[in-house]
């Protein structure tokens, strides 16, 4: 076992370690542009109007109660066809990028994230204190200028911890990349299992660098959550207010 | 359209097969949960510790690659353990569904125990005190005190736990169970239609999830039917 496992490290290293970068990048596009895209999804959803909420609300359900793994076959599979049978796109500069499986994944993992964030921001608005946005009106401020100095900062600490568990899922959920043939983490690891037959040693390598990520994610948003709960004394309870279980 | 090239009815048997999926991973995660939250509470350090690196472990491993070591490392474990017993010849193969089961329950558990342990919490000191100057043993706490009033408080997680339990059922199908998802596959992939089948996929397990949230909201309004609202 112990052989095997130096057998595997030796000589596909290369393969995990490519795997981790690409992990890691498609963690990193996907956390930061489904936090930009989830901030209006947010702010509609707390709308007064019906049916500036009706929409966030239908793309957060949507996204929320199917599997991703059934989003990224038909972003990939159903969309890439729908795509390919466009007059002449094949004969585009773009059809290098629109057969390219990583795109799709970006895609679906940005839409995806989106949606969860945007529903734990949502619960971050509505429990910012009312006194608080109440005196920012009485002060002559305008709504956007609530949003930016009250309402935003006094969320992101609300949610901080939520937002690092949906992190981490969103980590977890680029390992079905693999199932669309890039190679990242998971799909280095089943491509040594494939060459060499030894799933256990090639898996749970893989698994160890995924719980290394995770424990340095755990480590850096405990260092900022710190930062954001600078102005709090310490007799305030630091219970949150956003359930932090694991997301779904 | 809606016949689905003819292909309804293996639609529907998907679905079943994710139904079933679904039911028989819950005792088992269930079980995990209550064993992996005695442990987290218990006396005794090692097995906190066998409890608390339980849930850090699945929690930082993606479901998929959980699925993938027990259904390629399972076949192996079962072989290795038949040559033992049986001598060389033997071909074992671990069906593919259980071993899904066997992942998911194993995954599932993990953040069951985390719910179980704030239910278990939950309940107000005093009543554990009283229980004990009763004279009962921490066995009988258990059973009659803790465990009939715990799922008041589990409610909620439980419910968040069998939407994401619904979802991870798709991961399976990468293993070739012919769940939902599955069935998609071979459909779009016979038919020429991914938008279509994927669609269709995608719209069962949203009925799924639905049909979730609706059942565990009502069975939380039931057990919170002796408790008044402040």
């Amino acid at each position: 076992m112990i052989e095997d496992l130096i057998y595997v490290l030796s000589r596909y290293h290369m393969w995990l370690w490519q795997g981790f970068l690409l992990t890691l990048q498609l963690l990193l596009v996907s956390i930061i542009f489904g936090t930009l895209l989830a901030i209006p999804l947010a702010i509609g959803r707390v709308s007064k109007s019906i049916w500036i909420q009706a929409v966030p609300f239908g793309f957060i359900y949507l996204f929320r109660g199917t599997p991703l793994i059934a989003q990224l076959f038909l972003a990939y599979y159903g969309l890439g066809q729908v795509i390919s049978e466009i007059d002449g796109i094949r004969e585009s500069w773009m059809w290098a990028y629109l057969r390219d499986p990583y795109w799709y994944c970006l895609f679906t993992f940005v839409l995806n994230t989106a949606a969860y964030v945007a529903e734990i921001m949502r619960g971050g608005i509505q429990n910012v204190p009312n006194g608080e946005v109440e005196a920012a009106r009485a002060c002559g401020m305008s709504q956007p200028i609530i949003y930016r100095r009250i309402i935003f900062p006094r969320m992101w600490q609300i949610i901080w911890p939520a937002y690092t568990n949906d992190v981490i899922f969103t980590l977890k959920a680029t390992s079905l990349a693999s199932t669309v043939t890039l190679m990242e983490l998971t799909g280095a690891a089943r491509k040594i299992v494939a060459r060499t037959a030894l799933p256990y040693e090639a898996f749970i390598s893989a698994g160890v660098i995924y719980l290394i990520i995770v424990y340095v994610l755990t480590f850096g948003f405990k260092g900022v959550e710190k930062y954001l709960r600078r102005n709090e004394t310490r007799e305030t309870s630091k219970k949150s207010v956003v359930p932090d279980g694991i997301p779904g | 359209m809606f016949d689905l090239y003819g292909r309804g009815w293996q639609m529907f048997e998907g679905g079943l097969v994710t139904i079933q999926l679904c039911l028989s991973v819950l005792p088992f995660m269930i079980l995990l949960g209550l064993l992996g939250a005695l442990a987290k509470l218990s006396r005794f350090r090692a097995l906190r510790a066998i409890g608390e690196s339980y849930t850090v472990i699945i929690r930082g491993i993606p479901e998929l690659l959980v699925i993938l070591l027990i259904y390629f490392g399972g076949t192996i474990a079962v072989q290795r353990l038949a040559e033992v017993f049986g001598g060389e010849d033997v071909r074992v193969d671990i069906p593919a569904f259980w071993s899904g089961v066997a992942a998911l329950a194993l995954v599932q558990g993990a953040f069951a125990s985390e719910v179980f342990r704030a239910a278990i919490q939950a309940i107000p000191v005093g009543q554990i005190e009283a229980a004990t100057a009763c004279g009962m043993t921490p066995l009988q706490i258990f059973l009659r005190i803790k465990l009939p009033q715990m799922w008041r408080f589990a409610l909620p997680g439980l419910n968040n736990l069998f939407q994401v339990l619904i979802k991870d059922t798709a991961l399976i199908s990468v293993v070739g169970v012919e769940e939902i998802l599955r069935m998609a596959a071979i459909g779009a992939g016979t038919e020429k239609a991914p938008f279509t089948f994927y669609l269709v996929a995608m719209l069962m397990f949203l009925a799924f999830t639905t049909v979730s949230l609706i059942v565990f909201n009502r069975l939380e309004k039931r057990a919170s039917r002796g408790i008044v609202r402040a």
